[in-house]
């Protein structure tokens, strides 16, 4: 195990069922050291009760008992390695089951998704399914990783179309970053040594380009956004008078004496002072800190606000065009009644129509679906009981996503992105 | 360090590409290391559970992930207190230097503390011994009891994804039904950071904030933050004795049996729990950066090497998982 000093790495991983996947991260782990004695006892014992000649290092990941025994899979399962450079956390989604709602939500915390292709079948229909869905869900940095060079006798060849197809659909899908990379993962080709095979790659390994991928956007850049999520008033003898407001900056950054508004309210204030978990007085706060904001004025702020800068503020609304994934098992269907969730804040919400279906593999958007089932991708809208601050998902991941929850039971139904990024209208 | 290192190229950067539009005093790099970003979650997390439930309670036990999670709780609602109160499901066969850890810490910081106690279950008869003597599946009864009669709708657990495999499915926000069962197929997924802990009267939820951390970063946050830990966790000269390959403390729930010889090692526990089942590695570690050492150059995972509970099948956490286990 290495002793990791550097940043965090959110990463998930796409792939159809054949292609490796399980292998790969496997393979990661194991290379990295991450895969202890007693860890890699069990998988080889495995192994020999399943008649296998060698550790299947795919059973490294393998799945609960409740999940084999009652045939459902559950969505993600969060592995993690680190290197002397960085920590990662690995979405690893099933590729076989629920795929386009497991791999949604991987993606949705993912900084960079890795889409595995075998490299003897390419970019299939799958592929684009994924590269898709990564687009979608705005993770700015996708690696294709071309498996199973060790069957295609690592010919550059056989590489080189795959990688120049999958560059111009993702960039096409506009994703921003892609980086293609010939492996195997069952030899240890390019995952974390470099492959002896293939000298004609003079690119990073796998993992060499997971170290060193700059992934963190500069808050310097991005409007700051601060949901509300807590107030502190201590109300002790040491802070009479201390009142806070306690929450994680999800994008950009705040100084004292910036000029704020409070959303929805457009309550204009400034900012008096930060605290940091118990430091006092700290210079700025920024994108994914969590700290207290104290502000000049009295006025009104609870759970649920949005504090922004007075200049580059969200539009608040209570209609909402939305691309969403369906999740629960139950459909939804205009006219449903229903809980949306937006940073701190949930709200009654209607949906008031059902406007497309969007086919992942040909993009193309199909109008008026009568309901939207688990897996389904769609255009939707939605009529909120009151005034929400919304940034469109393409800006803002954060504050542009939401929600919908059912309100009999709490069930989570609908993960939402504020706006349609992606599709044409069918024709005709 | 490499931190340091990591830290110059960032200002080398951020000197050459100064961000022409938006005006900023200080050039200072706006990058979390792993800690910082593990940190800011975990807060979210805690104040999240601390907005949406009427009635939370934290797990705390005196072992280092509880520990740890009061720290950051404090942290988070600094400067006012901690809004929620512990909750210790004992079993009684405690580490004596970790209750009184557990006590001061208690004391220091004026906190509420509830203790469930696995011995009253077994001196009335609702709970019978196991014959291999260990507690810790014994403790589902009475922590469910405690949520139940303190009507607790969110329990704090320290639980990792990283100890284990059903532990690595687990979400931060996880539904147990009003039996306190984990069923699979009713867990949420979990998107962005919108935790959903909706449910209904009855039913609770187990939070759990340090979700994404590994035994490692534990350790290296504790060691960063400076915080103080009960004595066990260091190299200490102590009476063992070897069972099924880990060296358990000699005492009167259970061993040394015969054919088992008692002698003394310097050791140092990696977990602490029921000290039937836990087990002490060899270790001369008697500082943290000594102790973090031997955790990186470990072949073991932390359950692995401690823990006999988890070693008496390959679904063992899972079963007491959907069962109500913390």
């Amino acid at each position: 195990m290495h002793t990791p000093t550097g940043s965090l790495l959110r990463l998930a991983t796409a792939g159809s069922v054949d292609d490796g996947k399980s292998t790969l991260v496997g393979r990661l782990l194991h290379d990295t050291k991450q895969v202890f004695a007693d860890q890699l006892d069990a998988v080889e014992r495995v192994s020999r009760e399943r008649g296998l000649a060698g550790a299947d290092l795919a059973l490294l990941t393998d799945g609960l008992r409740a999940e084999r025994e009652q045939g459902i899979t559950i969505d993600v399962a969060y592995r993690y390695f680190a290197t002397p450079r960085r920590r990662f956390i690995l979405a690893d989604t099933p590729g076989h089951v629920q795929y386009t709602r497991n791999m949604v939500t991987g993606a949705s915390t993912a900084q960079l998704a890795v889409v595995l292709v075998d490299a003897r079948h390419g970019v299939v229909e799958q592929t684009r399914r994924h590269v898709a869905v990564a687009a979608l869900l705005k993770v700015p940095h996708v690696v294709l990783a071309v498996n199973k060079m060790d069957l295609v006798d690592y010919q550059e060849s056989v590489f080189a179309p795959i990688a120049d197809e999958f560059a111009a659909y993702a960039q096409a899908l506009g994703v921003p970053e892609v980086t293609a990379i010939p492996i195997s993962a069952l030899a240890g080709d390019n995952v974390v040594d470099p492959s002896r095979a293939m000298d004609w790659y003079a690119g990073p390994t796998l993992l060499e380009h997971l170290e060193n991928v700059e992934v963190d956007h500069d808050p310097r850049h991005c409007a700051a956004r601060f949901p509300v999520q807590y107030v502190l008033r201590p109300q002790s003898s040491e802070f009479p008078d201390y009142r806070g407001y306690a929450g994680q900056v999800t994008a950009g950054a705040f100084r004292p004496g910036d000029e704020v508004l409070v959303l929805p309210s457009g309550k204009r204030t400034s900012i008096a002072g930060i605290d940091r978990l118990g430091e006092r007085d700290v210079d700025v706060a920024f994108a994914y800190q969590s700290v207290t904001l104290r502000l000049a004025d009295d006025v009104d702020v609870s759970r649920g606000d949005v504090i922004v800068p007075a200049d580059r503020a969200p539009e608040v609304t209570q209609d909402i065009v939305a691309t969403v994934c369906h999740i629960a098992d139950r459909p939804l269907r205009a006219g449903d009644r229903v809980l949306l969730r937006h940073g701190t804040s949930t709200v009654k919400a209607l949906v008031r129509a059902l406007d497309s279906t969007l086919n992942l593999e040909t993009l193309v958007r199909d109008p008026g679906p009568s309901a939207l089932h688990a897996n389904d991708i769609g255009q939707i809208t939605l009529r909120t009981a009151a005034q929400l601050p919304l940034d469109d998902y393409a800006d803002h991941r954060r504050t542009g996503s939401f929600l919908l929850i059912d309100d009999a039971d709490g069930a989570t139904l609908t993960a939402g992105m504020v706006g349609v990024p992606l599709g044409t209208a069918a024709e005709g | 360090m490499t931190k340091e290192t990591e830290l110059t190229v960032v200002d080398e950067r951020h000197a050459v590409d100064p961000a022409p539009e938006t005006p900023t005093t200080g050039n200072e790099p706006m990058r979390l290391d792993h800690l910082d970003a593990l940190e800011a979650e975990s807060v979210h997390i805690f104040r999240e559970a601390a907005a949406e439930f009427e009635r939370p309670v934290l797990l705390f036990s005196g072992g280092k992930d509880s520990i740890l999670m009061l720290h950051l709780a404090m942290k988070a609602f600094w400067p006012a207190k901690v809004p929620f109160g512990l909750l210790h499901v004992d079993t009684g066969h405690n580490f004596p230097e970790v209750l009184a850890y557990r006590d001061r810490t208690v004391a220091e910081h004026g906190l509420r503390l509830e203790v469930a106690r696995v011995q009253d279950y077994i001196d009335d008869g609702r709970l019978r011994e196991r014959p291999d003597g260990t507690r810790n599946p014994l403790q589902t009864v009475p922590l469910l009891d405690a949520i139940n009669s303190h009507r607790f709708d969110a329990v704090f657990g320290g639980g990792r994804r990283d100890e284990e495999k059903a532990r690595a499915k687990e979400r931060v926000f996880s539904l147990r039904d009003e039996f306190g069962q984990w069923d699979p197929r009713r867990q949420r997924p979990e998107l962005w950071s919108l935790y959903n802990g909706r449910h209904r009267a009855g039913e609770h939820v187990r939070v759990f904030p340090l979700s994404n951390w590994t035994e490692l970063d534990v350790w290296q946050y504790i060691d960063r933050e400076g915080i103080a830990l009960p004595e066990i966790y260091f190299a200490h000269q102590r009476e063992v004795f070897q069972r099924g390959g880990m060296w358990l403390t000699a005492g009167e729930w259970g061993g040394p049996k015969d054919g088992e010889t008692v002698q003394a090692r310097s050791v140092r526990y990696r977990t602490v729990g029921d000290m039937s089942c836990t087990g002490a590695v060899d270790s001369t570690a008697v500082s943290l950066t000594e102790v973090i050492a031997e955790i990186a150059a470990s072949t073991l995972t932390e359950r692995g090497a401690t823990r006999a509970d988890d070693k008496l099948s390959e679904a063992a956490m899972e079963d007491r998982k959907r069962e109500g286990y913390f």
